[in-house]
């Protein structure tokens, strides 16, 4: 790296230097015979979102690689002061927005764990529908954008193309799409409407079969192991050391689900198997979602089997006030565990929200990861890491 | 030659220039509608474009092209000016030199060069130059990177592609492309000749060479490296606005369309159909050769709509390893088929 006088802040010195790329804004035609310093992102297609990846080359190998978080910080926790519980819902919606339902379920949780109430069995099996619904949908996006990052670009239009069934079934149970906001202190706003279930049924059918396209297009295809396999190796010891969760942490060897390992909604009745995957590269963390879309699957025609008739809210007070306590809260989401530390002082709305997000634990790799990666595999591992700009900035 | 000859070579000249000059823009047109817009579209359940032009949306393309003439011009600030806007200029031009050689009947050729093959070969791998030039040009790191992956890529398959075609100049025994469709023409197929002997029956590896690398040249996918649009956003066009992203455009659908008419000339048999001589030729052999290169064009687009790219490193492995010791093993099975019958 040259340390003269173009540099804008030339007396940094070499302890600092990671900080000194983060500021070096010249992309300018200087081209060191050494690194070169790479931008990708904030609007870069590879980043679905605004992550901004400063990248250090030493011709298409990656020297270093920081990840630059926060062009889309908005503040949730700190909003959630300002808010009453059942406003807090529409924020949380837009945490992990593919999986929005998910978010809902553990704050939720947590409010009724304050208040001492349950909501009744049939709001608890709708709510998992929903919850593996919305895994599905995140899940098939994924499936068909991995091959896209690869460079195919037939599976993401099948991908988007299956998603829209589920997503039709979340709008009509829920009346959104993308934020459904269905969720209430003691249960649902609405019961489900006549016919979903059958509806339900035949599109998880559709799913399936949808995996096997997925199994048969992308995981079979020669090209694809090539570009994957080897790729982006996670070891178990640590993706658990820097938080990863959920699907990456599976594809990394650890059998670690709160679904099964700590059970909340209706998991514990319905049968359904963990997968991991030994390897903990790009290959296995595709091997792994693929999976899990079709457990996911299964669970949900499981509950559709088992769901009980009866009320969906319990009974709750006009106006909700959370007694005076704190919780703690953590589910598995689509992206991975998250969580909410909640504190109430016995307001109408929370005293304080920590939101533990999955995306952010999984990007903090990054820079482990992509040390010594070429080019074309920094987009692999990022679309297989599988994050959401909001998830990480919040 | 008695359609060209009874006018005078001046007319003759502007006429081929004329052609040449409308076919490939228009080759790009109809390979960008068809297989770009409808196929794929179809391949991923989609429609595509319905709309414009009232029939399956044929007018979209024609309506791109004239919304990027009316795009402002951008230049980057710290681009080599004068490289920036000749890039293009230099990547479609090799485009048109090619179709310089290709015959669409007895008489339909530009120019019957002896060189035929070689000169098409060699004056489409210009188109390198043209790559470098905008990736160098544009103050891009990201165009930078593009266009030297494309130059280390295009050279890596310029050989196979060659190679693959050396098979058919030796069975052929001349390298004149008009030669070479002539004898596939009174061919024969063990003695009987009602069909000529097109030379995709002995040259079948030499096709897949030949489609495989010339996928690599044309940087489609699985080797579209340079362009790749989840890594380098578009590569070597990154910086391209407009007018300029318009003769890119027209660059690579034209290469593709020219590849595909070199294809079916070498080993589809060309303009020729059994039992079509004469003015008769000359007329049927651009429609023959244009449904002879669909066929070829369809096959290189498919395999762009279905497989995943191959990294760099990869793609180089693939070329070394594999595909140059199977074009010499192909060249040495010819010659000793050439010697031995």
């Amino acid at each position: 790296m040259s340390t003269t006088g173009e540099s804008p802040v030339p007396s940094l010195t070499v302890e600092r230097s990671s900080m000194r790329h983060l500021a070096d804004a010249q992309v300018g035609v200087e081209l060191d015979t050494g690194d070169m310093i790479l931008n990708l992102g904030p609007q870069h297609p590879a980043t679905h979102g605004t992550l901004r990846i400063v990248v250090r080359l030493d011709g298409e190998r990656v020297v270093s690689a920081d990840p630059v978080i926060g062009y889309m910080h908005r503040g949730y926790e700190k909003l959630t002061e300002f808010r009453t519980y059942p406003q807090v819902t529409t924020l949380i919606n837009r945490i992990d927005w593919l999986s929005s339902f998910a978010n809902e379920v553990p704050f939720m949780t947590a409010a009724e764990q304050l208040m001492a109430i349950e909501a009744p069995p049939r709001a608890v099996y709708i709510r998992t529908v929903l919850t593996e619904l919305s895994r599905i949908a995140t899940f098939l996006l994924f499936l068909g954008e991995m091959g896209l990052q690869v460079g195919a670009l037939t599976p993401a239009f099948y991908g988007f193309r299956d998603r829209e069934y589920v997503l039709n079934l979340i709008e009509a149970a829920t009346g959104g799409r993308f934020h459904p906001n269905f969720n209430r202190i003691g249960g649902l706003k609405d019961d489900l409407p006549w016919g979903w279930i059958a509806e339900c049924r035949s599109t998880m059918k559709v799913v399936l079969d949808a995996c096997d396209d997925f199994e048969d297009l992308v995981l079979g295809n020669e090209i694809f192991e090539a570009r994957t396999q080897g790729i982006g190796i996670i070891p178990a010891s640590v993706g658990a050391g820097y938080g990863v969760s959920g699907s990456n942490l599976r594809a990394s060897g650890v059998d670690w689900d709160l679904r099964r390992d700590r059970p909340y909604l209706a998991y514990p009745e319905v049968d359904f198997q963990v997968w991991t995957h030994p390897d903990g590269d790009s290959y296995s963390r595709y091997w792994v979602r693929l999976q899990e879309t079709r457990e996911a699957a299964r669970i949900v025609l499981q509950c559709l089997d088992q769901i009980p008739s009866g009320p969906i809210m319990a009974k709750v007070p006009r106006i909700i006030k959370v007694p005076e306590g704190e919780v703690w809260v953590e589910t598995e989401n689509p992206l991975g565990q998250m969580g909410y530390y909640v504190i109430s002082k016995g307001a109408t709305g929370p005293f304080r929200v920590k939101i533990r997000s999955a995306s952010f634990s999984n990007v903090s790799t990054l820079p482990w990861l992509l040390r010594g990666v070429y080019v074309p595999d920094v987009i692999t591992i990022l679309a297989s890491l599988y994050f959401i700009l909001g998830d990480i900035d919040r | 030659m008695t359609l060209a000859l009874s006018i005078g070579w001046g007319s003759t000249l502007a006429i081929k220039t004329i052609v040449v000059l409308t076919v490939i823009p228009l080759g790009a047109l109809i390979l960008g509608y068809v297989f770009l817009l409808k196929m794929m579209s179809h391949m991923q359940s989609r429609l595509g474009p319905m709309d414009p032009g009232g029939f399956h949306g044929w007018y979209q393309l024609v309506g791109d092209g004239l919304k990027f003439l009316q795009k402002e011009d951008v230049m980057p600030a710290q681009a080599d000016r004068r490289v920036f806007a000749v890039a293009p200029a230099v990547v479609v031009m090799s485009t048109f030199l090619v179709f310089l050689v290709i015959p669409m009947g007895p008489d339909l050729v530009v120019k019957d060069l002896d060189v035929g093959v070689f000169y098409a070969l060699a004056v489409s791998s210009l188109s390198v130059v043209g790559v470098l030039m905008a990736g160098w040009a544009s103050a891009n790191k990201f165009a930078l990177l593009g266009a030297l992956r494309a130059a280390a890529q295009l050279i890596a398959y310029e050989l196979p592609l060659l190679l693959a075609v050396v098979g058919v100049v030796i069975q052929a025994g001349t390298m004149s492309l008009q030669g070479i469709v002539l004898s596939q023409q009174h061919g024969k197929i063990f003695g009987w000749g009602g069909l000529g002997e097109p030379f995709l029956l002995t040259q079948f590896v030499g096709l897949a060479l030949f489609l495989v690398a010339s996928q690599a040249e044309l940087t489609q996918t699985p080797f579209d490296m340079p362009v790749a649009e989840s890594e380098l956003v578009a590569g070597y066009m990154v910086e391209y606005t407009g007018f300029r992203f318009l003769f890119f455009f027209i660059g690579e659908f034209g290469t593709a369309f020219a590849f595909a008419a070199i294809a079916a000339t070498l080993f589809l048999g060309g303009w020729a159909i059994p039992g079509v001589h004469g003015d008769w030729a000359n007329i049927l052999g651009p429609p023959v050769l244009f449904a002879k290169l669909m066929i070829i064009a369809f096959f290189m687009f498919w395999v762009r709509f279905t497989y995943p790219r191959l990294r760099e490193d990869q793609l180089q492995a693939v070329a070394w390893k594999f595909l140059i010791p199977l074009g010499l093993a192909n060249i040495l099975l010819t010659g000793l088929f050439k010697v031995a019958f």
